[in-house]
């Protein structure tokens, strides 16, 4: 009987504690899920026990022997495989998936000269049908599909001999015939022996598939339980829990006409059937966990990415939006969940970033007229409100949240009605976000729409009017945020909505 | 029934990305062989093959360096190079062949040596180490000849009369020289490209190479020592260019250096092209070989046709376009 402990876990980030005191443990033969709101500090315990992370306070067991782990190569020689959700991370694209899968083998168990191709592919086929899969070991990596790829690196856990395998939200990707097909698998690697420890944000699955919870909440362990005396109310209740307050200002704007309608959006990113519509002067959050679908629907929105069916209508004319530019044609404007990647550019200036999308109307022909930009440049600030000696201060130094302030400003002087937030608040500290409150506050009294998407929902509650939940890449739920609370977001966000 | 018709779409666009870049040599070889009459002969053969088989050597230099996920772009300053000190050793320092034939290889084993630590240790990029590697190995070159070419009977500098050493038989047999009737070049071109296919494709360290190209991350966490093999794919890169560098040499019977410079960008696209046979998608020996054969045919066709030389480059240039077409294009789907 093995068994894989980790005991009195401490992990800090700079200014963070990621994770306090955490005891965890698997036994084998035992599928275990470790849920928690996003940033609770799930996946840094399993990035501990996978490698990725060296500096961490406490020990690890296996069998009551204590393990040293700090790199990938220590977690697999004791028997730990993680599969990440970004599965090509770990395959290489242009081999076949005979050679991905025996990878190790070819590497480390045979030292002959020249391979033995028929060995190779015999032994990867043979663990391809124990799995009960069809995928021909010829076939490049690179034609699988992401399903497949999971299944590849699943049967080169298998191959390793690995005792504990970590699934890193794996189905957030998958469809539901695929996702039925990765249970069969895990059902049959629990009956072998291996314990599968699963993190996930899907209530539904965990209580389909795992027969032990551990809720993360915070840093902290808030306890392990069996699922079978478990339900999904009391599950959300353990992952909830009072959090600081944070002070939301009172915003009274007067909501006017219908800007923005969406209907049965579907597209790129797993978007499926999305609804929704915004009024001018109103502020609607997009509530959810990571992987429900957030980010991809506001970039579907805003252009990036390709509508397969669905109406996108703007004050009351159906519209097509195929490009980003188009989209700022009409009248949108989106934030960028990757500010620093996305949302600005950190090695320009403050003027520079800020009438960059309106950069037309400060020219001449083709030459900019400096005086003009730094005209305007100063005035944003000062409405804005960015902390700044002047307008020449390059972007990277400044704090996230005047950061933030930047890539919203840009596009209040574009003139854009309708604002797509994603995660604005995220890594900005708490002062910040106060004056990015503010701000959104300013666009509405403006009779600007906002549609703020956040995966904290004691934003989404203190913030917006109503609030849509998604999930699965759905509009799973509308809610008035005046008649609901954290938990019911949390219930949807986690697909309670979506079970029976 | 509609299903159907989609499947078969997606059916013919595979098989025109498998053997696209064969269906266009083979029409090319059947459009040459009906509208010219001394297209398909023994000899216009040969001379095809026995034309491409320094690109061809030099395009399997680069084909090594991108199986690491690497780039060599002084391979063909490496055979440029290559071709000098061969004849610096015979003609200037009248020394016999076989100097002249080992010194220039382990030259270019160095020169590979060198590249890897820019690009491992220095961590300066492989574009650019090898781009500067380029211009070092022109200068040295030239440098060492004094600017002018190397050539039997050359009067030497300072008015020290007529180089006494020559180009060696032995020497100008690997360029000039037959065996059985086949050029000496297409042999030694072809037993490399066989070897290098059997390295790549039969052999542990092979595999390596490729997964150290295709997953830098994922080859580390196997165990492979990726450091080592990306080091060995440059010094096998450097190798090779020197030997298409030592028959380039042979075969013009002197040492020049810019001899070597103008089949870089020949032997980039052999190697890209290489990349879509049979929809391979990644470098390898036989496709970088049937791109150099792709060039040459259609080279070689189109001057019997008195298509004008100087016009080539654009022939070339869509070729490559064509092939890399086919590789990416299917990459986004």
């Amino acid at each position: 009987m093995y068994k894989l402990e980790m005991k009195d876990i401490t992990k800090t980030f700079p200014g963070v504690i990621a994770l306090e005191n955490v005891n965890f443990e698997v036994t084998q033969g035992e599928v275990h899920a470790l849920i928690g709101a996003n940033g609770a500090g799930k996946s840094t315990l399993m990035k501990i026990l996978a490698g990725a992370y060296t500096g961490y306070e406490g020990e690890l067991f296996i069998d009551g022997n204590k393990i040293a782990i700090h790199n990938p190569l220590d977690a697999k020689r004791n028997g730990i495989v993680i599969v990440y959700q970004e599965v090509d991370t770990a395959l290489v694209p242009y081999l076949t998936v005979a050679e991905n899968i025996m990878m190790d083998h070819i590497v480390s168990e045979k030292k002959d000269v020249f391979m033995n191709w028929k060995e190779i592919k015999a032994r990867a086929k043979k663990e391809i049908m124990d799995l009960g899969l069809d995928i021909n070991v010829n076939q490049l990596v690179s034609e699988l599909t992401l399903s497949e790829k999971q299944m590849v690196l699943i049967g080169r856990a298998v191959f390793q001999k690995a005792k504990y395998l970590i699934l890193d939200e794996p189905t957030a990707p998958l469809s539901v015939e695929e996702t039925k097909k990765l249970f069969e698998i895990v059902r049959k690697l629990k009956k072998d022996g291996m314990s599968v420890i699963f993190i996930t944000h899907r209530l539904d699955e965990v209580f389909e598939i795992c027969e032990k919870i551990t809720v993360l909440k915070d840093g902290k362990i808030v306890g392990t339980y069996n699922t079978e005396n478990m339900t999904i109310d009391i599950v959300v209740e353990k992952m909830l829990g009072r959090k600081l307050e944070q002070s939301y200002p009172k915003v009274n704007a007067t909501i006017g006409e219908e800007l923005l309608e969406v209907q049965g959006l579907s597209g790129t990113g797993g978007i499926n059937s999305a609804n929704l519509h915004v009024r001018a002067g109103e502020i609607i959050g997009l509530a959810g966990l990571v992987g429900g679908g957030k980010t991809e629907l506001c970039k579907l929105l805003f252009g990036e990415g390709k509508v397969t069916e669905g109406e996108i209508i703007l004050k009351g004319k159906k519209i097509k939006i195929k490009t980003p530019a188009q989209a700022v044609q009409e009248g949108l404007a989106l934030v960028p969940e990757e500010r620093r990647k996305e949302g600005v550019l950190v090695h320009e200036s403050i003027a520079t970033n800020i009438t960059l999308p309106t950069l037309k109307s400060y020219c001449k022909g083709p030459f900019m007229q400096k005086l003009k930009i730094k005209k305007t440049s100063l005035e944003a600030i000062k409405k804005i409100g960015i902390k700044t000696p002047n307008e020449r201060q390059l972007v990277a130094n400044l704090s996230g949240g005047n950061q933030q302030k930047v890539a919203i400003g840009k596009w209040l002087l574009s003139g854009a009605e309708v604002f797509v937030l994603d995660e604005p608040t995220k890594g900005v500290d708490i002062g910040s976000k106060a004056e990015i409150y503010m701000l959104i506050g300013d666009l509405v009294k403006q009779g600007k729409a906002v549609i703020y998407a956040s995966c904290e929902f004691s934003e989404i509650l203190g913030l917006t009017d109503r609030a849509y939940v998604m999930y699965n890449g759905t509009t799973a739920k509308e809610l008035i945020t005046k008649e609901t609370t954290e938990e019911e977001l949390l219930y949807y966000s986690a697909g309670g909505g979506s079970i029976k | 029934m509609n299903e159907n018709v989609k499947a078969k779409k997606i059916d013919f666009y595979k098989l025109f990305y498998k053997y696209g870049t064969i269906f266009v040599i083979i029409a090319a070889v059947l459009f040459f062989s009906i509208t010219l009459e001394n297209f398909m002969n023994f000899r216009n053969i040969t001379n095809v093959f026995r034309s491409v088989s320094i690109v061809a050597l030099i395009a399997l230099a680069i084909t090594l360096s991108l199986t690491v996920g690497g780039f060599d772009l002084s391979v063909g300053a490496t055979a440029g190079f290559a071709s000098v000190i061969a004849a610096k050793i015979m003609v200037i320092w009248e020394m016999g062949p076989a100097m002249a034939i080992i010194v220039p290889l382990l030259a270019g084993g160095l020169v590979g040596c060198i590249n890897a630590f820019l690009i491992i240790k220095v961590k300066i990029t492989d574009m650019l180490t090898t781009l500067s590697m380029m211009f070092v190995l022109t200068g040295i070159s030239i440098t060492f000849q004094n600017g002018s070419a190397i050539y039997n009977y050359m009067p030497l500098p300072n008015n020290a009369g007529i180089a006494k050493g020559t180009m060696n038989e032995a020497f100008l047999y690997i360029g000039q020289g037959k065996l059985l009737g086949i050029p000496v070049p297409v042999i030694i071109m072809l037993t490399v490209v066989v070897l290098v296919h059997i390295f790549l494709n039969y052999t542990r360290y092979g595999r390596y190479l490729y997964m150290t190209g295709g997953n830098e991350e994922a080859a580390k966490l196997s165990g492979i020592p990726i450091n080592k093999y990306k080091l060995i794919a440059y010094v096998m890169s450097g190798f090779i260019a020197a030997l298409g560098g030592l028959v380039l040499g042979s075969r013009l019977g002197s040492g020049e250096v810019n001899a070597g410079g103008s089949y870089l960008m020949d032997a980039v696209a052999a190697a890209y092209i290489g990349y879509s046979v049979l929809g391979i998608g990644k470098p390898n020996a036989f496709g970088t070989l049937l791109g150099a054969l792709l060039m040459g045919v259609l080279l070689n066709g189109l001057i019997m046709m008195d298509f004008p030389y100087y016009s080539q480059d654009i022939v070339k240039g869509f070729v490559l376009i064509f092939a890399l077409g086919l590789t990416y294009y299917k990459r986004k789907e």
